[in-house]
């Protein structure tokens, strides 16, 4: 469709937009999960003169992690404690985690899935004789708040009826924080500190994808909640098929990069998560795995992780190694293994766990179970549902691949890259783990930068939150940024940019790109700009290359990492020269630059942790193993914004539960 | 497995302001061509095959293909999302046809309680307005590491 010297999109950019310019308290930027929990909770602690503006890069309705659906909300404590959910987070995340958070975000979590349930989203049930009750049908047994039994994967997961599980969670969302607080498809590409006043907050700068407009916003108190990383490394599939990401496609580290732009402190980003799914299609492996007693098995059609061999390879891990459930980068490390012996590919057993569980069903129980099996993934990856058309696998007839994925960043998930924040303040939480503002107050979940909070993917240290758990850490963030607030209600947040230079800053790729066009017949090659698709493909064969990508099974070492950080440098420089014609590449122009910046940050700490503490997930082959004499620390680092200079550095871990 | 829109299907919203596919994609891939008053999709390998825009096209006009590099061609999946339920037609490339019916939600939309009248008292507390609300009691790790 492309002619030559012309921008793709419909919405072609211009020189010169129009400015807006809002002033509010407090400001929301992302749309996802814990955006709307925020959403749902920030007016009920506001005064009636505050005022709050939400600010998604895409319609509320479906954006963030959750756009697709869900089958299952991995975090509800129920009849479990909060301090056996720190245990099962620390164990699966090789013990260094901030206890505190996880603690505290397991103490709320469940009040937001009672709201969920309430507000229509179907949760399973059992019935008195152990049957599975879904959709309205689940709620004859009562509510979960009342004590109804949810239909248990694990030991921390409930199964439900998602596919709008975003839509009923933001329909809330939207009407609690009203309409006219929400300003839908505008992307936040910058931060500002206070002009004034030294590590505080004061606004953020952003541009309309949909008209030629940038939007200046000043503030408070403000929360990033944008999500993870995604596509900063290269995908296995690299055509049509990078779009079809584990996690979504549209999370481009933008929590990451608004933050440490500013200088707030990053934790432990040298995790990641690179999940085993089927492969391909990405479809999710833990109701196969929890509900249908599924074993993944390698090409010789053993249960690998069963035998001798891997339990003895565990062994080197205890305690982690040796727990009763595994955690998740170890599986991944057997499963490495046997893909590297030679011994793969790695196959789920659909086939033998259906076939088990049908010798104790009648034929409606048995349709019922075909049903259940495929509403997982139709509830949030239609595509995988596809690929088993498209392949003819009927999952009782024929088996499946599974295949450890590309790596992803995130805080929510079974990772936990992310922000340094304060916990709450109890006297049981060390002071080392509490942020106190200019005023000697602690707020709960803000960032090293005064009046800056995050929840969901932002807040490191503590994974395992899940979608559920993500809506309630945004609501407790939520509380606080009121409460900063309203204790600074004289402050007035000056930005230390002029208006001009904030519209050149963030319509420099527009401007670039009108300046150069028509040096050459082909709009994207073009020697005076990149194009931010050129970009992408650079930054993603650097890291896939040498940064521990599925190019070398994960593995880097000193030499490799010395490189692409000079790749990565350059990349930055070249930052500078992107292009965009239209709005929706301008977007993509922004991106790129986030990517860029947290996938540095990611191997900057990696770089700094001469250990392999994740193995399945990552392995510094100059350092193997893990060195808890030396590394049983968090990692954290800072970027100084007005120096352009890293800081990197040990971080205490204080074990708090037993 | 990128959408595509069917020409002969798709109206273009009736020249609204903008199409319900542009509304609702989260990766903003879907626009109107104002001349032809048709939508398409403008970047297919950056779709994450949520079946948003499939599933709010109202005159169905929107479907997906397997992505190029690894589906075969000649299966489908169509939703049909109702209310209460979303029914799926999925076809297999041998000719098999499968149809599931799954529950979406158990209230009418719109009725989602927002707790609108509910304010919380004291800002100083852990408590979420809610938990305040029923005076609920924040638990205390139960051990701690001396």
């Amino acid at each position: 469709m492309a002619l030559p010297n012309k921008p793709k999109g419909e919405l072609k950019a211009v020189k010169d937009p129009d400015v807006v310019e809002k002033e509010v308290d407090i400001l929301i930027i992302g749309g996802g999960m814990a955006a709307c929990g925020a959403a749902f909770e920030v007016r009920k602690w506001m005064e009636p003169n505050q005022t709050v503006l939400l600010v998604d890069k895409a319609a509320l309705e479906r954006s963030g992690a959750v756009a697709q659906g869900l089958s299952a909300i991995n975090t509800y404590i129920g009849e479990n404690t909060p301090d056996d959910y720190v245990r099962m987070v620390r164990n699966d995340l090789m013990g260094i985690v901030r206890e505190d958070l996880i603690f505290d975000l397991g103490c709320h979590v469940d009040d937001s899935v009672w709201l969920f349930e309430e507000w229509g989203l179907p949760i399973w049930k059992k019935d008195e004789a152990g049957k599975t009750l879904d959709g309205k049908k689940g709620l004859k047994m009562g509510t979960l708040k009342q004590g109804a039994k949810p239909v248990r994967t694990g030991k921390w997961q409930i199964m439900i009826n998602g596919e709008s599980y975003k839509r009923i969670v933001a329909e809330a969302a939207k009407k609690a924080i009203g309409d006219t607080n929400i300003l839908e498809r505008v992307f936040v590409v910058e931060l500002f500190l206070d002009k004034n006043k030294p590590n505080q907050i004061a606004g953020a700068a952003g541009f309309s994808v949909r008209e030629n407009k940038v939007y200046i916003f000043k503030c408070k108190s403000c929360l990033i909640a944008c999500g993870g990383a995604v596509n900063i490394y290269q995908p296995r599939s690299v055509g049509e098929g990078k779009g079809r990401a584990w996690y979504p496609v549209w999370n481009s580290g933008s929590t990451y990069y608004l933050g440490m732009k500013v200088g707030a402190e990053l934790s432990m980003m040298e995790n990641r998560f690179t999940p085993a799914r089927f492969k391909d299609g990405y479809g999710p492996v833990g109701a196969w795995y929890l509900l249908f007693k599924a074993k993944s098995l390698n090409g010789l059609g053993e249960n690998y992780a069963a035998s001798e061999a891997a339990k003895k390879e565990l062994q080197k891990y205890a305690p982690y190694g040796t727990a009763a459930i595994t955690p998740t980068c170890l599986r991944n490390h057997l499963m490495l293994f046997e893909m590297k012996e030679g011994r793969g590919p790695i196959i789920m057993d659909t086939v033998t766990a259906l076939a088990e569980l049908a010798k104790t069903m009648d034929k409606k129980d048995l349709k019922h179970l075909e049903s259940e099996a495929w509403e997982d993934f139709l509830d949030m990856t239609c595509g995988q549902a596809n690929l088993w058309c498209a392949t003819n696998t009927e999952p009782e007839k024929k088996n499946s691949e599974i295949m450890p994925t590309e790596p992803y960043l995130l805080g929510s998930h079974s990772g936990c890259c992310g922000f340094w924040v304060s916990g709450p303040d109890f006297d049981w939480v060390p002071d080392a783990y509490k942020i106190k503002a200019d005023n000697g107050k602690v707020y709960n979940r803000m960032t090293t930068v005064f009046g800056l909070f995050t929840a969901g993917d932002g807040v490191g240290c503590s994974g395992h939150k899940f979608s559920s758990g993500s809506h309630a850490e945004g609501r407790i963030a939520a509380k606080q940024l009121v409460r900063y607030a309203k204790d600074h209600a004289d402050f007035k947040p000056e930005l230390p940019l002029s208006k001009e230079q904030i519209v050149d800053m963030v319509y420099k790729p527009v401007r670039t790109y009108l300046q150069f066009a028509g040096y050459t017949t082909a709009d994207d090659i073009n020697p005076n700009y990149i194009k931010p698709n050129g970009m992408m493909y650079r930054m993603m064969k650097a890291t896939h290359e040498y940064g521990a990508g599925t190019a070398t099974f994960y593995t880097t070492n000193n030499k490799n990492l010395e490189i692409v950080m000079e790749m990565l440098q350059m990349m930055r420089e070249d930052c500078e020269k992107l292009a965009a014609g239209d709005l929706h590449e301008l977007m993509r122009a922004w991106e790129i630059i986030h990517r860029i910046w947290t996938v540095e940050s990611h191997l900057r700490h990696i770089q700094f942790r001469k250990e392999t503490r994740y193995p399945g997930f990552y392995y510094q082959m100059d350092y193997p193993g893990q060195d808890d004499a030396n590394w049983f620390c968090f990692v954290n680092s800072k970027y100084d914004p007005k120096a352009g200079k890293w800081d990197i550095f040990k971080k205490d871990y204080i074990k708090l539960i037993p | 497995m990128p959408s595509f829109v069917i020409q002969e299907k798709c109206d273009g919203c009736k020249g609204g302001e903008k199409t319900a596919c542009m509304y609702i994609c989260p990766n903003d891939l879907m626009v109107l061509d104002p001349v032809a008053m048709k939508a398409y999709n403008q970047e297919p390998d950056q779709c994450w095959e949520c079946f948003s825009c499939v599933k709010i096209c109202p005159t169905q006009a929107i479907e997906v293909r397997g992505y190029a590099d690894f589906v075969p061609l000649g299966s489908s999946i169509m939703p049909m999302l109702g209310t209460e339920d979303i029914m799926w037609t999925c076809k297999f490339r041998n000719g098999l046809i499968k149809r599931f019916k799954f529950p979406i939600r158990t209230t009418p939309e719109g009725a989602a309680n927002a707790y609108d009248s509910l304010k919380g008292k004291d800002l100083e507390s852990p408590m979420l307005a809610t938990e305040e609300a029923e005076n609920r009691v924040i638990p205390r790790p139960k051990e701690l590491v001396k």
